[in-house]
């Protein structure tokens, strides 16, 4: 086993079972995330993303979906194997997770300290000198303002960059091997997204913490990221370093990806659209799921699902243009 | 806060000015009661001296300023069918309904909380399925007829339960069930619903992911955000619970405000009818002023604005 490991995520399947059918949201991610490394998960909306990271915590939304395959291994144990007692033991302890709008993710009516107290262990705040004064060193930990009055605030006095610092102080206070950053940024303003990347990094650097980040932004990813996993219609199609990616993508999904991003050098042009859907997730092709959009699509792209082919170091894509054979 | 209160107090007053005119209004439309109260054969004289004393002589308008002037001192008229002042009358029943109101209130709030909840929770399966069907005929079971049907099973059949009058705790039972049955069906849907949309927040999520256990998330986290549309939706549902008192209470031979209200109409003795009317209104507008602070003190968002 490779103790630099903190997740490894192998052939994970989330399916929702519907009445009209079995939509399968996640369907055969694998991964693997090291410790301090910031890994970006990125795709477009409903390609699995956020199913995926709320697979490794086990907190689906509902009884319709199930995972129903795989292994989610944190340091070495499988969470999908564990009690429902033992999972809560888990969270919030070595998994833990930031949620993507800041404005519902803290309970309305309970202050900022009744809900940190919660994250506070008994022991920390006999330590600490107090549940409020612990509260109040963990805010200060985010660097939010005035941190003697915010404990005593409620959510609706607070702004939303503030409040995201403390559902990041709540994620964050008992040092979690993972978390996972569900578009942390997406609900802030662009001037409150840099300082809130800032500090998440900064946080970060000062632990081995390994963090899944989720985002749909090139931008946050070449800011924020080790790695990138690009995931498309339930399973992820390219990985490989940060600059790796960028400077030679693989996948003609991540080409298009790439190429719809704005460029400052070339503001007159056209943006890049990626033309049609993706498929629908209750009827997947048996082939390659990008074929129908795909460029370069040929007639064993139909045939069957591309295998992972390596382009360089630590990069691989599922192309079947990649086939050295 | 108190800012807040005197605003729901001023707002009580004027909605009370509102009630009092329109309960005069009506009371001057249903036709001269001198007709009803006195036999057939009475003589002029003996009408026009029963006009005088009811005070029906002159202009609508002046009637009216009397009526309110007396309103404001606390006299809403004398009942024709008691000889005591009508307020009195309504004060001298109030204890008796005020014994039967929170124990409709408490089987509703001790029923429906649990069964709200757990229909939430266990959504679409047989307990939910069970306790919608018991819903939807709480609802839909109109609450004299419940009132007949329980002393039928209960005082007739089995004999297990008086079946009219105050007395022991015995005799709150059928009388409380009657009256609550369509409080605890109406709570329990709206605290399922809300529970629902509760169970479904981001802020959940966050709480379970805190690693909270379902206890704490279901009673911290969850209720008491459920239990804001209830709040707001009280002052409607106190509405029915006081028109509700009038048919229990009348079901059950009660000696309350309800039984009260029936009998001002029977016997058209309508200064009663209007004073108890007023009363009730002053009644409703207390509860839900208790509530409306309640509501401030369980979300923070009210408390200061």
């Amino acid at each position: 086993m490779n103790g630099d490991i903190a997740l490894e995520v192998r052939d994970l399947h989330t399916h929702f079972f519907l009445r009209r059918g079995v939509v399968k949201a996640v369907d055969g991610v694998s991964f693997s995330l090291h410790r301090g490394e910031v890994l970006g998960l990125v795709g477009e909306s409903g390609c699995g993303k956020s199913v995926t990271a709320l697979s490794l915590l086990r907190l689906l939304p509902n009884e319709a979906a199930r995972t129903v395959q795989g292994q989610v291994l944190l340091d070495g144990e499988d969470l999908l194997v564990k009690s429902k007692r033992q999972m809560r033991q888990i969270r919030g302890r070595k998994i833990s997770m930031i949620l993507q709008d800041p404005q519902t993710s803290l309970n309305p009516l309970f202050t900022i300290g009744n809900q940190l107290s919660e994250v506070i262990s008994k022991i920390g705040a006999e330590r600490g000198g107090g549940v409020m004064q612990q509260a109040i060193e963990v805010l200060r930990k985010v660097k939010l303002s005035a941190p003697e009055q915010r404990v005593r605030q409620y959510p609706h006095e607070l702004s939303g960059g503030m409040k995201q610092r403390v559902v990041g102080a709540i994620a964050m206070n008992r040092g979690p091997r993972v978390l996972i950053a569900d578009e942390p940024t997406t609900a802030l303003d662009v001037t409150i997204q840099l300082q809130y990347l800032n500090l998440l990094k900064e946080l970060q650097e000062n632990t081995d913490m390994a963090i899944l980040f989720i985002t749909h932004d090139f931008g946050v990813v070449a800011r924020m990221c080790d790695r990138v996993a690009v995931m498309y219609a339930g399973r992820i199609v390219e990985t490989g370093p940060v600059r790796e990616v960028f400077n030679n993508p693989s996948h003609p999904y991540t080409q298009a990806l790439i190429a719809s991003v704005p460029k400052l050098k070339r503001p007159e042009a056209r943006l890049h659209t990626i033309e049609g859907q993706p498929p629908v997730l209750t009827d997947l092709p048996k082939g390659c799921r990008f074929e129908a959009r795909c460029p370069h699509a040929e007639a064993r792209c139909r045939a069957a699902y591309p295998d992972s082919f390596t382009v360089g170091a630590e990069h691989a894509a599922n192309c079947w243009r990649l086939d050295p054979a | 806060m108190q800012g807040y209160i005197v605003r729901r107090l001023f707002q009580g007053v004027v909605l009370l000015v509102i009630v009092t005119t329109i309960v005069f209004a009506v009371g001057r439309l249903t036709g001269n009661p001198v007709d009803l109260l006195l036999p057939e054969e009475a003589s002029e004289e003996e009408r026009q001296a029963m006009i005088e004393a009811l005070g029906l002589d002159g202009p609508v308008l002046e009637q009216f300023v009397v009526f309110i002037k007396g309103a404001v001192q606390g006299d809403l008229g004398v009942s024709i069918r008691y000889r005591q002042p009508a307020v009195d009358v309504f004060f001298s029943r109030l204890p008796n309904t005020l014994l039967l109101m929170p124990a409709a209130m408490l089987l509703a709030v001790f029923m429906a909380i649990p069964l709200g909840i757990l229909s939430a929770l266990r959504r679409g399966r047989l307990t939910d399925k069970v306790s919608g069907t018991i819903a939807v005929l709480g609802i839909a079971t109109p609450n004299f007829w419940l009132g007949i049907l329980l002393i039928y099973i209960f005082s007739v059949q089995l004999g297990w339960l008086p079946s009219s009058r105050m007395g022991d705790w015995s005799h709150y039972v059928l009388p409380t069930i009657t009256l609550g049955t369509f409080l605890v069906a109406g709570f329990m849907r709206l605290i399922r619903s809300s529970m629902l949309d509760v169970l479904d927040s981001e802020f959940v999520k966050l709480a379970r992911i805190k690693g909270l256990s379902e206890m704490r998330v279901v009673w911290k986290h969850c209720l008491r955000n459920a239990l804001i549309p209830v709040l707001t939706l009280w002052g409607v549902f106190m509405g029915g619970l006081v028109t509700g008192t009038i048919v229990t209470e009348t079901v059950y031979a009660w000696p309350g405000v309800g039984r009260l209200t029936y009998e001002a109409v029977i016997f058209r003795d309508y200064p009663l009818l209007q004073a108890v009317v007023i009363m009730d209104a002053v009644l409703i507008l207390a509860i839900n002023l208790v509530v409306d602070i309640l509501y401030a003190y369980v979300d923070p968002r009210i408390r200061f604005t």
